[in-house]
């Protein structure tokens, strides 16, 4: 089942006088529990993309479809409404609210998604014991390492069950062992609850956990490999 | 949970936040001060207003008002009184006085006066003369020759008690009157110019001096509660058909009104001029407070948030700032009116300058329920307002220029 489906996608930003092609017709579909790594060095169109999947950004022509919506089609309303009950994302770096704990900043979502308190409460608690962070549940973001705030970012994303979960290079602030932990987390995610997860990267270490990758390279997509890993 | 939110946020920068309640503390407390001090001058010049010689409803001969020479006196009290009898409830106190223009006069000075024959039992419950004694001692009813002056006067015809000052007046054959008193006593009044106006003789003195065998100028009613419009019309039906006009004090003292009213909207445009300044604060201080904040805004978007959901929490955190501040400004401004309402503040030091306003020697703030409630609604209702302005600012940042804003 396809869970984001891409047709001939563009995308222009003016900066100043001159025009950049962050994205070039590129079409894709991505299948529903995927593990999909977007790879291209920096500048190529990896941000653009996935903001563009999310809802965040729009293209300028060609057709994104996530869920069954067409994201052309739908208002900023209907567009936050999707983003709220459909779509997780970890962004690089300042994901969490830093006035609130692990666990309040992954209830608030659910809370914005109207979820009754017990089982906010029960559900918080569960997905912070499966990434890792037991017995962390009332450390604010600043008592957390780097790493345990991306585990919780990437708790916050999937705690709702969305359809498709878009990280934004997670580990690009975290060391090459931590970045390790915390993929191998997002791998063990994308398993046991079929959660659909793309990421994207330019770390060569990074797309070796990808059980997909495409490769973006000046706004054009360039390679898509399925990997049997 | 959103309540909690707003009040951690609130507190990540307490300096701030400190600044930003203090700003709302001081305003809200000057405005309800200010307002109390208002309206304790207000009160203070009413009171004094009727206790000079005015009181809650007065009578008179018609024309007399416009006119106060002796022909317009009332001359069958008789009529009058039996009236009073009959409609005054009970616990009202009321005086009957002649009062007309004389010159008051002794070797060295002379000067315009008005002459006031009282009855000093009755007029004691009635007017500011019973407990303003000074010096010397207070009328005897049957001491046809004593006189009673204010202080200003007694310095200003540079006389003592004991010595004597002349009084003239026109009498009721258009003859001019003239009797010499004995000083027994001086009276202080809240302003000098009611110690240089008025001289007390005995209402008999009075009634002999200027034949007018038991004719009186006016009657003055002092009721037990201020429902003077109610006692003033059945007295009105009664008397007017016979002559008699009969005014409330509102009517007396139209020019007392209109000061009161032009208080009043000062107290308005100051309670906005103080709201006006804390405004700015406030809203600085929102809009710094919401740029710190971008990132977040735009990460919250992100999440699927919606504008109206990030207003909501901006107003949130005002509103808790607000009511705290509110609280606090409140309870400053009750022990700063609480301290002050056994002495008031005394105003002597600049008496000839508050005077020349018409204000009281001493003012005691007094707080109305009124008053209170529109400096706390201004507060808030304008405050929250205000904070729509950056509230909005923050809902109106997307989530990719918040989240590309470092
Ligand atoms: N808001 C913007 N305004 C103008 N140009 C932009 C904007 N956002 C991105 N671009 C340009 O679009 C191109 C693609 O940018 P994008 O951020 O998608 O790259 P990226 O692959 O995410 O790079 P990086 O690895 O550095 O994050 C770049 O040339 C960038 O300069
Ligand atoms: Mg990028």
């Amino acid at each position: 089942m396809k869970i984001v489906e891409c047709i001939e996608i563009d995308k222009t930003y003016q900066q100043g006088k001159v025009k950049v092609h962050a994205l070039r017709n590129i079409s894709m579909n991505i299948e529903k529990g995927d593990f999909v790594a977007l790879a291209g060095p920096s500048g190529s169109g990896k941000t653009t993309m996935l903001n563009i999947i999310g809802g965040l950004d729009s293209a300028d022509s060609g057709k994104i479809i996530v869920d069954g919506n067409a994201l052309s089609e739908m208002n900023q309303t209907q567009l936050a409404n999707l983003r709220l009950h459909n779509i997780g994302f970890v962004f690089q770096a300042y994901n969490l609210i830093p006035v609130l704990s692990a666990a309040e900043n992954v209830e608030y979502v659910m809370l914005l998604q109207g979820i009754p308190q017990a089982e906010r409460r029960q559900r918080t608690k569960s997905i912070l014991d499966e990434v890792g962070l037991a017995g962390k549940y009332d450390r604010r973001p600043a008592e957390l390492s780097g790493g345990q705030q991306q585990r919780v970012a990437v708790a916050r994303a999937i705690v709702s069950n969305p359809s498709i979960v878009l990280a934004d290079e997670p580990t690009a602030n975290l060391d090459s062992k931590t970045g390790k932990g915390l993929l191998d987390m997002m791998k063990k995610m994308n398993q046991e609850k079929k959660v659909t997860i793309i990421f994207s990267t330019h770390d060569r270490m990074v797309m070796n956990y990808a059980a997909r990758l495409l490769r973006i390279r000046d706004g054009q997509l360039v390679d898509d490999q399925v990997k049997n890993n | 949970m959103y309540l909690q939110l707003a009040w951690r946020n609130i507190w990540r920068n307490p300096r701030r936040t400190t600044v930003i309640l203090l700003a709302i503390i001081i305003g809200v407390w000057s405005m309800i001060f200010e307002n109390a001090l208002m309206r304790g001058i207000t009160v203070g010049m009413i009171k004094n207003s009727i206790a000079t010689l005015t009181g809650h409803i007065q009578i008179h001969r018609r024309g007399y008002r416009s006119d106060p020479v002796i022909e317009n006196s009332i001359t069958e009290p008789e009529a009058v009184i039996a009236a009073l009898k009959r409609i005054l409830p009970p616990g009202t106190q009321w005086a009957a006085r002649v009062r007309v223009n004389g010159i008051a006069s002794n070797a060295r000075h002379s000067s315009g006066v008005t002459l006031v024959g009282i009855d000093p039992a009755s007029e004691a419950k009635v007017s500011f003369i019973g407990d303003a004694i000074a010096g010397g001692h207070q009328l005897q009813p049957d001491d046809p020759h004593a006189i009673v002056v204010g202080e200003a006067l007694l310095d200003k015809f540079e006389t003592k008690i004991g010595h004597k000052l002349v009084l003239m007046s026109q009498d009721t054959n258009q003859e001019i009157a003239s009797k010499a008193f004995r000083i027994v006593g001086t009276f202080k009044a809240e302003m000098q110019s009611t110690e240089k106006q008025f001289v007390f003789i005995t209402r008999k003195a009075a009634q002999q001096m200027l034949k007018l065998r038991q004719g009186l100028s006016e009657v003055s009613i002092v009721l037990p509660d201020q429902q003077e419009s109610g006692v003033a019309s059945r007295l009105k039906a009664i008397l007017s058909p016979n002559g008699y006009e009969v005014n409330t004090w509102k009517e007396l003292l139209p020019f007392l009104r209109a000061y009161l009213k032009l208080l009043d909207v000062f107290v308005y445009i100051w309670s906005l001029v103080i709201f006006i300044a804390m405004g700015f604060g406030i809203v600085n201080t929102t809009l710094m407070a919401v740029f710190e904040r971008i990132r977040e805004f735009g990460l919250m978007k992100a999440l699927g948030m919606k504008p109206w959901w990030i207003v909501r929490q901006v107003l949130t955190e005002s509103f808790l700032l607000l009511i705290i501040g509110i609280i606090m400004g409140n309870i400053l401004a009750f022990l700063t009116v609480l301290a002050l309402s056994d002495s008031g503040i005394d105003l002597s030091a600049l008496a000839a300058g508050a005077e020349f306003a018409g204000m009281t020697r001493v003012i005691y703030p007094i707080v109305s329920i009124k008053d209170w409630s529109i400096a706390n609604l201004l507060v808030m209702v304008l405050g929250l307002l205000i904070c729509i302005y950056p509230a909005a600012k923050a809902a109106k940042f997307t989530p990719i220029e918040a989240l590309a804003y470092t």
